[in-house]
C-alpha cells in the first residue's frame, strides 16, 4: 500500500514551530556571540608568556574538539548536578554551546593572530603599548576579518548542531518537530518540513554574519 | 539492582565503542566513494550535474546531521523498505560524510594549476586519464590532512546516531546511567573514550600538515 503524504497536518501546529525557531536563533545568537568572545580569551590566553595558562587553554580546546557535541551536553545537564550543579535545559544547552564554540573559535582566531604581520606588532611596540593595547587596537581586529568566513561557517555548525539539544528537552526547533510528530505521527512530513526551515535558517544566519562582516570591518578600514 | 563497579561500565562502554569505531569506518569508506563519484560529476559533468553536486553538497552541509539521520530513519520505511537503526544511520552518515569529503576534494583538485589540465589535454589524454595520472596523484597530497582531519568529524558524528536508537557508546552511555544514577562518572569515561579515539587522528592529521606543506614549500 502506499503511503499518502500529508503535509497539511503539519499546518495546525505551526505555533509549536516557530516558537521552537524563535528558541533556536535565541540559543545561537548568546552561544555565538558569548562563544566568540570566549575564543577571543580563550586565544589571548593561548599567546600568554606564562606556559601554564596556555597549557590550560590547549587542554581545554582539544578537549571540546576531540568529543562529541552531544556528550558534552549530556555531561553538562545531566553530570554536572552532582557536582551541585543544576542547570535548566536552555542554561544547559546554552553553556555546551558556549563552551563548544568557545574552543573552535580559540583555534580559529589564533589562527587569525598568527597571520598578522609582524612588522606590526614591532610598530606597536614602538610606540610603547603595552600587550593589552596592543591586542586591542593593533591586533584583533586585522586577525577576525582574516578569520571571518571560518568563524562564520562555525557558528552555522553550531547553530545545525543545537538540534540535538532537543535530547534535554531544550524546547527548540527540533523538539518542536518531535512534539508534533507524537502528536500526529507525522514523522517524515514533520522533519522533512524542518530540515526545510533549518536549511533557510542557515542561509540566512551565513548572510547575516556576511553583513555584519561587512559592517565591521570594511567601515573601519576608512576610518 | 545490580551493582555496576567503575571496570563493568568501562567493560560495557568499550563493547559499546566497537560499534562506534565500525559506524565511523562503514562511513568514512562509502562517504568517501560516493564522494570520489560526486567530485568526478563536479569536475568533469556539464552544468547541470555540477548545479546538482553544488545544491547536494548545499543541503547537507546547510541542514542538521539529525535531521539527515530523522529523514533517512522515518522516510525509507515510507517507500516499504524496512530498515534497522543501523542502516539508517550507516546511510545518513555515508551521505553526510560524502558531501564534505566532496567539497574538501573539490578545492584540492581546484588547486592543481591550469596548466597541468593544459599540458595533458595538449598530449592527447582524456579525463579518466588526466585524472588518474595527472591530476589526483598531485592533489592527493594536499587532499589527505583534510580529510583524516575531517574523519574525527565522522566519529563525532556517529553520536548523533544514538538518538535514532542505534546503541554505540554515546547510547551505552545513557542506559548504563539509567542503571547507575552516575551520570557523571558514566558520561565521563564516554567522554575519555571518543578522546581516545579522535585525539590521535586530530594529532596525525596536524603531523601531516606539517610534513605536506614542508614538501609543498
Amino acid at each position: 500500500m502506499a503511503y499518502a503524504f500529508d503535509f497539511g497536518a503539519i499546518v495546525p501546529h505551526w505555533e509549536l514551530l516557530l516558537d521552537g525557531a524563535i528558541l533556536t536563533t535565541e540559543l545561537t545568537v548568546v552561544g555565538a556571540v558569548v562563544g566568540v568572545g570566549l575564543g577571543i580569551m580563550g586565544a589571548w590566553a593561548r599567546a600568554s608568556r606564562t606556559p601554564v595558562v596556555s597549557q590550560i587553554v590547549g587542554v581545554y580546546v582539544e578537549l571540546i574538539r576531540n568529543t562529541p557535541f552531544l556528550v558534552q551536553l549530556f555531561f553538562i545537564f545531566f553530570g554536572l548536578p552532582a557536582l551541585g550543579l543544576k542547570l535548566t535545559e536552555f542554561q544547559a544547552a546554552v553553556l555546551a554551546m558556549i563552551v563548544n564554540l568557545g574552543a573552535y573559535s580559540t583555534e580559529i582566531v589564533r589562527a587569525g593572530i598568527q597571520a598578522v604581520p609582524h612588522g606590526q606588532l614591532e610598530a606597536a611596540q614602538s610606540l610603547a603599548m603595552n600587550r593589552l593595547q596592543i591586542f586591542r587596537y593593533v591586533i584583533i581586529l586585522p586577525a577576525l576579518q582574516k578569520i571571518w568566513p571560518a568563524l562564520s561557517s562555525q557558528i552555522v555548525i553550531v547553530m545545525l548542531g543545537s538540534s540535538v539539544c532537543s535530547q534535554i528537552a531544550a524546547e527548540e526547533l527540533t523538539f518542536g518537530a518531535n512534539y508534533i510528530q507524537a502528536l500526529n505521527f507525522r514523522a517524515f512530513e514533520v522533519y522533512f518540513i524542518v530540515t526545510g526551515i533549518y536549511l533557510v535558517m542557515s542561509i540566512l544566519l551565513r548572510m547575516v554574519l556576511k553583513v555584519l562582516g561587512n559592517y565591521l570591518f570594511e567601515r573601519r578600514r576608512h576610518v | 539492582m545490580s551493582e555496576f563497579s567503575n571496570w563493568d561500565i568501562i567493560y560495557n562502554l568499550l563493547m559499546a565503542a566497537r560499534w562506534t569505531v565500525l559506524l565511523s569506518l562503514t562511513a568514512f569508506v562509502l562517504g568517501g566513494l560516493v564522494g570520489l563519484l560526486l567530485l568526478m560529476a563536479r569536475t568533469a559533468g556539464g552544468a547541470w550535474a555540477k548545479g546538482l553536486v553544488r545544491c547536494y553538497v548545499e543541503l547537507f552541509q546547510g541542514t542538521p546531521l539529525l535531521m539527515q539521520l530523522f529523514i533517512v530513519f522515518f522516510g525509507l520505511p515510507l517507500i516499504g523498505l524496512d530498515i534497522s537503526p543501523w542502516m539508517a544511520a550507516m546511510l545518513g552518515l555515508t551521505l553526510f560524510t560524502s558531501a564534505f569529503l566532496t567539497e574538501i576534494w573539490r578545492g584540492c583538485v581546484e588547486a592543481i594549476g591550469k596548466g597541468q589540465w593544459e599540458a595533458s589535454t595538449s598530449l592527447g589524454m582524456k579525463f579518466t586519464q588526466q585524472m588518474r595520472y595527472i591530476i589526483l596523484p598531485q592533489a592527493m597530497r594536499i587532499a589527505v590532512p583534510p580529510t583524516v582531519g575531517f574523519s574525527v568529524q565522522v566519529v563525532k558524528g556517529t553520536a548523533v546516531a544514538s538518538i535514532i536508537g542505534f546503541v554505540e557508546l554515546t547510547k551505552a552511555g545513557t542506559m548504563i546511567t539509567n542503571a547507575t544514577y552516575a551520570p557523571f562518572t558514566v558520561y565521563g569515561f564516554v567522554a575519555v573514550m571518543y578522546f581516545l579515539i579522535c585525539y590521535p587522528l586530530s594529532l596525525f592529521a596536524r603531523h601531516l600538515e606539517g610534513k605536506f606543506r614542508h614538501v609543498a614549500r
